[in-house]
């Protein structure tokens, strides 16, 4: 069997790719699967209401608070650069504020819907506001699971239980983060621009 | 040249556990997180449900056996197809080739556990309870006037069917919980498998060196990831529609029912190929083991599997030809369907190469194998004719579509399945299923399932349509149906054969040792069963067939690869 190895050399290093980063593209394809679908019903349902209020008349465009969930992913890019040179004070800084754009952002999916449900506008008043509150409410969802994960971060990080060693796993989670801010570009697009 | 231990190292043989209590081995099963173990739990759950799914049909067959029979109410007789179909979709095809893949591609890729082993249990647990669930509406499910039901909704549920309007009570919402909750782990699934086949292969395997069955899986696993989640989607927005007040599938406020026709068969159609893939992964191994020949083609196969991913994702709609869609969308859905048969017709020509020449051994493997190709052949021909639009026009709900579907699933799948039963049994239980109950159950499933299932056709082509639960005597149906009943009673009787072999050859089959068919997949290197972790220390492999290489060190197979 001697004579075998020559022929195909095992690899000294063999490596493949981190299971984590496969774990969370695969993850992010599932869920845009899911996105897609209701981005089609909305783009399916547009003026298909047979009754007021409709997006022309009560939808106001959130200028301010998609800038502050866009630029999110600025900042974790940055926290998640200065975690992997051990700069351990400004990684809990910059996760602080990563927290704090993304909750502002919530934040004002919250006042928005007030807003709505005073116009009388509810997930049951027509198909406008069935397609709305599912699609808006499905992000604001992704992005309350992101929130929660930033707070467990957080948490840890004020124990001093993250290190440098966590950056890939702080990286994975950044993904699902890109993920949730490039959702929100197609749903803005959707909701505020072609619907309205 | 089947030898008892191979000289791979790592191939450790534990003797069968004894002295526990029954309550540490519940114990053991309930937090464990092995893929082997999962892969059984899958399994037995398939087992269980299978034997649900099938009284369920029997109780229609016998119901449709004569004109005007008063077996079941109509009632009820809604009840027991949706439930059928429910059950044998998701809580028995799908766990299943869960189940065989769990267990097997660890051991076939050399590592010791899938890349999220919790994630891996998750999902398990929730495809378990989702299936608990559907079963409960039996009982908490109330329907009108308090009286407990199950789902009467069909398994496609079509709109305006499942609006409050018309399923009052909380039955259509078991059905839609429990496939939201098995659809979660199903994400899961398909997340783990791919994550696994792609980082955790061992030393040497490229993705050119693979197996066969992990490759078919990689592409199962990456259809999941975009198959289950727009039934998710569209679960959810029934469930918007049905405790909010929405109006996604409400045609009185605007919304479109056929949108919920696109979003159910989007996930339906996939389905079938999520569910065919690893049937074509069983045979994919077990026909070169039994020609003993390698698998002929074998990039070929890979890119037909491939073909076959990306197609299937857009033939959905040729479940909807009789709604009516405009001639464009006819158009492409017959094309692409049609397209679909040119990597499939590669597949079955590739097995056939594989069979051509070789040294046939007719084993109990073997036989389901060969059944299977004749039979999915078969499926796939009336396939075609229903792909074709005018056909289907024709045809369309009736028990020729029925027919047609089942051919595939129980003719192609359940045969592959059986198959793969036989052929890794000795490597699960570490003993051999009993060749004469096995072959009793080949040859009278064989011949039940044809006498159902050929003759199901002609009803159909007589105009009988599905889901009626009686008929008029005297339109040349009633002999047929009689017929058709009388084959499933058969195939119960094969069935049960089966069960009691499963169960009897745990304790008293022939001891298989670790390669009992002289096989060349790594999953043979080890003991039967075999131990925790799978390998002492990670196997290297040089080509698609190691054992192989073992073997036969003086023509080993990485020299022409």
């Amino acid at each position: 069997m001697s004579a075998m190895s020559p022929a195909v050399p095992t690899p000294a290093a063999w490596t493949l790719p981190s299971r984590g980063r496969v774990g969370m593209y695969c993850l992010i394809a599932a869920e845009a699967a899911i996105f897609t679908i209701f981005v089609i019903a909305y783009i399916f349902y547009i003026g298909k209401s047979l009754s007021g209020p409709t997006p022309q008349q009560v939808l106001e465009v959130p200028i301010f608070y998609t800038v502050c969930l866009l630029s999110s992913s600025i900042v974790i890019h940055f926290a998640e650069k200065a975690l992997h040179g051990g700069q351990l004070g400004s990684f809990k800084l910059l996760w602080f504020l990563t927290f704090a754009l993304g909750a502002t952002f919530l934040v004002g999916t919250a006042l928005e819907w007030r807003h709505l449900i005073g116009e009388g506008l509810t997930i049951s008043t027509n198909l406008f506001g069935t397609t709305y509150y599912s699609l808006v409410g499905l992000h604001a969802l992704h992005v309350t699971v992101g929130l929660i994960g930033f707070v467990i971060v957080l948490i840890c990080a004020l124990m001093s239980k993250v290190t440098q060693e966590h950056a890939e796993r702080i990286g994975v989670f950044s993904l699902y983060w890109h993920f949730v801010d490039a959702v929100w570009v197609v749903v803005f697009t959707v909701v505020y621009i072609i619907g309205r | 040249m089947a030898s008892e231990s191979l000289p791979l190292s790592g191939s450790i043989s534990l003797p069968r556990e004894t002295g526990k209590t029954w309550l540490e081995t519940v114990h053991e099963w309930v937090i464990t997180v092995d893929h082997k173990k999962l892969g059984l739990m899958y399994i037995g759950q398939a087992l269980i449900f299978l034997v649900l799914g099938g009284i369920e049909a029997m109780i229609m067959r016998l119901q449709l056996s004569v004109p005007h029979a008063t077996f079941v109410s109509p009632e009820a007789f809604n009840r027991m197809f949706t439930m059928h179909g429910t059950t044998m979709i998701f809580f028995v095809a799908m766990p299943v080739v869960f189940g065989f893949g769990i267990y097997l591609i660890p051991l076939m890729i050399g590592t010791r556990d899938m890349a999220f082993p919790r994630v891996n249990a998750w999902g398990f647990w929730m495809s378990l309870f989702g299936g608990l669930l559907l079963y409960f509406s039996f009982i908490g499910g109330d329907g009108l006037y308090g009286a407990g039901s199950a789902p009467d909704v069909g398994w496609w549920a079509y709109a305006p069917l499942t609006s409050t309007a018309f399923s009052k009570g909380h039955s259509t919402d078991f059905w839609t919980i429990s496939l939201l909750l098995s659809g979660f782990g199903t994400v899961g699934v398909g997340v783990n498998l791919v994550s696994t086949i792609l980082c955790m292969r061992c030393p040497g395997m490229t993705l050119g060196k693979m197996p066969l069955l992990p490759w078919l899986y990689l592409v199962m696993g990456a259809m999941l990831l975009f198959t289950i989640t727009p039934l998710t989607a569209a679960q959810a927005m029934l469930m918007v529609d049905r405790y909010m007040g929405g109006h996604f599938f409400d045609t009185q406020a605007g919304g479109s029912a056929v949108m919920w026709m696109h979003f159910f068969w989007i996930f339906g159609h996939p389905e079938v190929y999520v569910l065919i893939i690893p049937a074509f992964a069983f045979i994919s191994e077990i026909v070169p083991v039994f020609s003993r020949k390698p698998i002929f083609g074998y990039p070929v196969m890979v890119a037909a599997t491939v073909a076959i991913g990306f197609v299937s994702m857009s033939v959905w709609a040729h479940h909807m030809f009789t709604i009516g869609m405009e001639s464009y969308s006819n158009a492409f859905f017959v094309l692409t369907t049609m397209t679909v048969g040119i990597p499939t017709g590669i597949k079955i020509f590739n097995w056939l190469g594989t069979m051509w020449g070789g040294k046939i051994r007719y084993e109990l493997p073997m036989l389901w194998a060969v059944g299977f190709l004749f039979q999915f052949l078969i499926a796939g021909l009336t396939g075609i004719m229903l792909g074709a639009a005018p056909f289907d026009w024709q045809l369309g709900g009736s028990y020729f579509v029925v027919a047609h579907f089942h051919y595939v699933i129980v003719g192609g799948i359940l045969f592959a399945m059986f198959g793969a039963f036989y052929y890794w049994y000795p490597k699960m239980s570490g003993r051999m299923l009993g060749t004469t109950l096995g072959k009793w159950h080949f040859w009278l499933f064989l011949i039940g399932f044809h006498v159902t299932f050929d003759l199901m056709h002609i009803p159909g082509l007589l105009g009988m349509p599905r889901r009626i639960y009686t008929y008029e005597p005297g339109r040349g149906w009633d002999s047929w149906n009689m017929l058709v009943s009388v084959g499933g009673v058969l195939q119960a009787i094969a069935t049960a054969c089966f069960v009691v072999n499963l169960i009897w050859s745990y304790w008293k089959g022939r001891e298989a040792g670790n390669d009992p068919w002289d096989a060349w997949t790594l999953e043979w290197s080890t003991a039967s069963p075999p131990p925790d972790y799978n390998f002492a220390q990670l196997p290297e492999v040089k080509s698609r067939r190691p054992l192989w290489d073992i073997k036969h060190p003086e023509d080993p197979d990485w020299k022409y690869e």
